[in-house]
């Protein structure tokens, strides 16, 4: 009977046929993963220009904890951040937006067994995949650099995949209502702003108070707010905190996704 | 038009009890929003046997055929596929059915056979079978030297081929083609029509749609008529065009300022020699048993068509006679 009742709900997300999905974006990006290697350099050229040379100037700021660290190892980690949620939102902003209106993709997966939940979390995973690419290269990075007093820190590439899993999930469930090129504009409209004021350059008590508080429901703030506490060693409950809500975020995004591809696809 | 009684309640067009269909509908419906696409049609899809949807744009072949394929929900009625309700084994029935849909589908981001290998890894396929399948049906289609070339710059011909091999890659025993060769050459045409024939004689059930009377006629062995989402008839090739059409028909071109007083007049003339007289903006159409007789009795009479050529009726004529308009406008 467990059989049954999975094929019976069209959202089903056990089936594992998701996987076909992200197969099917290796084999495209194995013959144009010269694509990907762009979104690499970004965060980079942060780290130098302000690591290196803002640090200059603002020498030691307050960490997590409030001991002081300097400045590019406060900016490190939300940089990393940044890596994983700006790999997740290309794929699941602009790619998805083609291979739903344009290349009708989906159109013909959905022919096959899989349903639309497997195209949600196929594309989902698939997309945060491309975050972590970035963010275990600038891990790299990182360790190259000595910029991670904390052992601790090793977590967080793994951490920054449920920052993935919410920009992706939130990424592709706003594509799934886009209707023209020109709304995509949107994407950076948000993205934009969402990277610079999340915490990422300078502590949250920087802010006065209605907007500190609103700072806190940006997706990056709770994923730079977790990997900073990571690399910096300053673990404190509140990483709880921050996991819970990008994983729900996530949820969120992979449940839209479903309903949106089923009502845009399954007519 | 409403639909024939005598067709309801003849036995050529549901020749099977439903245990043995693949494809049982009564009753099904679709509607988007207050329009009705498809309204409360029967049939039944024998295994084997080669079905068609004829009918022209917007009649609701291709709603019938997402429905059938579980894409589109039903809206009302009936239908199992392979024995099994859409909504509930939507998986199990996609897994064993090919669809070739009206758009053709292809992915643009990869080669014609990974095309063909990924669709079959959607199959669940180890990725060796779906490898070996990919180079088989390439073969099949002959496309195996575009093998590594991208889809964008194949012929619409050639995409339809891919499209058709990439159906093919779970060997699937029912196979939906919604118009298979529409917008292509006589010759790409005949090429898809003879891969269709063979599949078959393998032994493949195959449910098409198409606005040509001549694909109907070439590979359909039984075919429904679709006007207005509504099935308005339905039998084999031959015994459509014998219930519904004369034998012979004769087609007469006049000039234009002539076609006017001709009225009623060919009917009189006629009398006894013609079963039916259409008339077309471009020509008249004299439905008769002997076609050569009618073209003398014109003659007799001194009219003088511009041109007026004697042929066996065709599906044409039975859609025609059914709906009043021509299946191609
Ligand atoms: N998603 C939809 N929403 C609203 N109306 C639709 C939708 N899909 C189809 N229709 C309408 O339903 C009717 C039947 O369409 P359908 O595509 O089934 O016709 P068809 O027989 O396949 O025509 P064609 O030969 O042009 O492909 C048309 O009037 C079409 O406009
Ligand atoms: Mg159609």
């Amino acid at each position: 009977m467990t059989v049954l009742s999975r094929v019976s709900s069209p959202f089903a997300f056990g089936s594992g046929r998701a996987r076909f999905l992200i197969e099917r974006n290796v084999y495209v990006y194995r013959r144009t993963y010269m694509t990907l290697v762009s979104g690499f350099f970004e965060p980079l050229f942060y780290l130098l220009a302000m690591g290196f040379g803002l640090g200059v100037l603002v020498g030691q700021v307050p960490g997590p904890d409030g001991r002081d660290i300097s400045y590019t190892v406060f900016i490190a980690p939300a940089l990393l951040a940044a890596s994983a949620m700006n790999g997740a939102i290309y794929d699941s902003t602009f790619n998805v937006f083609f291979k739903l209106n344009y290349e009708k993709v989906y159109n013909a997966v959905l022919a096959t067994p899989l349903g639309v939940g497997d195209v949600a979390l196929g594309e989902i995973i698939w997309a945060l995949i491309r975050g972590q690419l970035y963010a275990i290269g600038f891990m790299g990075v990182v360790l190259l650099l000595g910029l991670m007093p904390s052992a601790w820190g090793l977590l967080a590439v793994p951490a920054s995949v449920l920052l993935g899993f919410a920009a992706a999930g939130l990424g592709m469930a706003a594509t799934s209502f886009m209707k023209t090129w020109q709304d995509l504009d949107l994407v950076q409209l948000v993205v934009l702003p969402v990277f610079l004021f999340s915490g990422t350059f300078y502590p949250l008590s920087v802010y006065p108070e209605p907007l500190r508080t609103i700072v806190q429901f940006s997706p990056l703030y709770r994923g730079t707010d977790l990997i900073r506490r990571l690399m910096t060693g300053a673990l404190d409950p509140v990483m709880l905190l921050d996991l819970g809500y990008l994983a729900l975020l996530g949820m969120v995004g992979l449940a839209i996704v479903s309903r949106r591809l089923d009502k845009l696809l399954l007519k | 038009m409403t639909a024939d009684p005598r067709y309801h309640r003849g036995p050529m067009a549901q020749a099977q009890s439903p245990e043995s269909s693949l494809i049982h509908a009564r009753g099904l419906t679709k509607r988007f929003g207050d329009f009705t696409a498809v309204d409360a049609i029967d049939f039944d899809v024998a295994p084997g046997e080669a079905f068609g949807f004829l009918g022209p744009n917007g009649a609701g072949k291709t709603s019938t055929m997402r429905m059938i394929g579980c894409v589109s929900p039903k809206t009302e009625g009936t239908l199992t596929v392979l024995g099994m309700e859409p909504a509930t084994y939507g998986p199990l029935i996609r897994a064993r059915i090919g669809v070739v849909p009206q758009e053709d589908t292809l992915d643009q981001e990869m080669t014609v056979r990974d095309n063909l290998v990924i669709y079959g890894r959607y199959f669940n396929l180890p990725r060796a079978e779906a490898r070996r399948r990919a180079d088989q049906l390439l073969d099949f289609v002959q496309l195996t030297e575009r093998a590594e070339s991208s889809v964008e710059p194949l012929s619409g011909g050639m995409k339809r081929r891919l499209t058709i091999a990439r159906s093919l890659i779970n060997e699937p025993s029912l196979l939906l083609l919604d118009e298979p060769t529409t917008g292509l050459d006589p010759q790409a045409r005949h090429l898809l029509w003879d891969r269709l024939y063979r599949l078959k004689q393998r032994g493949t059930t195959l449910v098409l749609t198409t606005h040509y009377m001549d694909e109907a006629e070439q590979l359909c062995d039984r075919l429904v008529v679709m006007d207005k989402a509504r099935i308005v008839a339905g039998g084999s090739p031959r015994e459509l065009i014998d219930q519904y059409s004369s034998r012979e028909v004769l087609e007469l071109r006049f000039a234009s300022d002539i076609v006017e007083s001709l009225d009623g007049q060919l009917e009189q003339l006629l009398d006894g020699r013609a079963e039916r007289v259409e008339r077309l903006p471009d020509r008249v159409l004299v439905y008769a048993a002997d076609g050569e007789a009618a073209a003398v009795a014109v003659h007799a009479a001194g009219l003088r068509p511009e041109s007026s050529l004697v042929r066996r009726s065709t599906l044409e004529d039975v859609f025609l006679r059914l709906t009043g308009r021509s299946l191609i406008e």
